[in-house]
């Protein structure tokens, strides 16, 4: 006798993921970072009529050398097993490149809300003014200045406000 | 596709990142100040992540050995690195000019190969070409400032430059696959690329105020994407494997 299972969708596999984390910026989900680029799920056919239900997770890098990665990929892999699939498998490639535009409006604005200056919209090339007149965090002073591109990660920059007098991190445009 | 040529291309380019990222982690602690510690960290670490999307692609498109084997298994003979980047971090000025060279050649490369036909080094290239630019407007920031300090700094600067410019042509040393990877659409050669390094590179120096210097065809130091290394290569090769002989499952 079969038991009825509940019929689990991609949109089951989505809402799943929203519970894993950047383990960088552990306010904000893998989804919206936009790191995960593709779900697809079904059933494979096994032997003498069972099935096996499979779901595949892609996800791209957000800084090529991330040592993060690692750690998402096992989360999402976790994640997603919790469901009830008998198989799941989750694949990094850069089929889809990542940029800092693929992250969600509510990602740009919990980042602030974590004392993180989002990046600016990157609808060209890298220019000077998306690394200046960048929003200070803390007072919302746009008095700032880049004071290093390179941070405590990978994916940050170091900045000053000259209104609180305060450092703090960027969100670097990618 | 010729993939004994391809093959040669991304070795050359995995070996390069793999030798200077662990050439700029040297500084890690030892930087002259906390924010130049960093951003050579972090830049190692970018780069040391291009050279492994690079092995990954010569291990799954062409059927090598996995990343960490081509990384730490190779023999000194089999890399393809360029002597520039193998040579000792020195002092904090020689290192910043050979980083300034040498990452003005890779945001070039990467730039060309962004319409490479073979399409997994294309989407690596779209990728990284816009981490590089992160290193290279680092290098030019501290060049100009180092350059206007004071007079013995310009003199430092300009010592560096003249001492690793043969060493930089020498980045562009020809492959016997230049035609066949033009040809095939792979990528647009060493001598487009270093016609408009040259373009750059001068451009930056002497707005600088610096001399770029002229250098002989016979001064220029070749070999590297051969196989013939400084004396400097095999030691760093060894430390590297070290690392990971003691603990085989260290973190990139
Ligand atoms: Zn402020």
């Amino acid at each position: 006798m079969q038991t009825a299972i509940k019929h689990i969708t991609d949109t089951d596999i989505w809402v799943a993921l929203e519970s894993v984390k950047d383990p960088e910026i552990p306010v904000i989900s893998v989804v919206e970072m936009g790191i995960v680029t593709k779900v697809a799920s079904g059933e494979s056919q096994v032997a003498s009529g069972q099935s096996s239900r499979y779901a595949r997770v892609t996800m791209t890098p957000t800084f090529v050398g991330c040592p993060a990665i690692g750690v998402m990929k096992k989360d999402i892999y976790d994640a997603v097993k919790k469901l009830g699939f008998e198989e799941v498998e989750v694949t990094v490639d850069m089929d889809t490149a990542w940029s800092s535009d693929r992250m969600t409006p509510e990602a740009k604005s919990k980042l602030e809300k974590f004392g993180i200056a989002p990046p600016a919209v990157m609808d060209s090339d890298l220019t000077e003014e998306m690394l200046d007149k960048v929003r200070c965090p803390h007072c919302h002073s746009t008095d700032t200045t880049l004071r290093s591109a390179f941070g405590s990660t990978l994916c940050r920059a170091i900045r000053f406000c000259f209104s609180c007098k305060q450092g703090f991190e960027q969100f670097k445009p990618l | 596709m010729n993939t004994e040529a391809i093959k040669d291309l991304l070795y050359k380019m995995a070996d390069d990142a793999l030798v200077i990222g662990h050439r700029n982690s040297e500084w890690t602690g030892i930087g002259p100040m906390l924010e130049e510690d960093l951003a050579f960290s972090s830049m190692a670490q970018d780069k040391v992540g291009h050279s492994q999307a690079l092995y990954q692609i010569i291990h799954t498109v062409f059927g090598e050995r996995e990343p960490d084997v081509l990384a730490f298994q190779r023999s000194e003979k089999e890399f393809k690195c360029c002597q520039l980047v193998e040579l000792p971090i020195g002092e904090y000025d020689f290192s910043l000019i050979r980083h300034f060279l040498f990452d003005h050649a890779e945001a070039l490369r990467y730039e060309m190969l962004t319409t490479s036909t073979l399409m997994p080094l294309a989407q690596l290239a779209k990728k990284v070409r816009g981490e590089i630019k992160y290193h290279v407007m680092h290098a030019d920031t501290f060049l100009k400032q180092l350059a206007n300090g004071s007079e013995e700094s310009k003199a430092r600067m300009q010592a560096s430059l003249n001492y690793a410019m043969p060493y930089a042509l020498g980045i562009f040393e020809k492959s016997a696959f230049e035609d066949t990877l033009i040809g095939e659409g792979v990528f647009g050669g060493e001598e487009k690329l270093q016609h408009l390094w040259l373009e750059k590179v001068t451009g930056i120096v002497t707005t600088a105020g610096l001399q770029m210097p002229q250098v002989d065809e016979a001064k220029i130091i070749y070999g590297g994407r051969k196989g013939f290394h400084s004396e400097y290569l095999k030691s760093l090769l060894d430390e590297m494997t070290e690392v990971t002989r003691i603990d085989p499952s260290a973190e990139w």
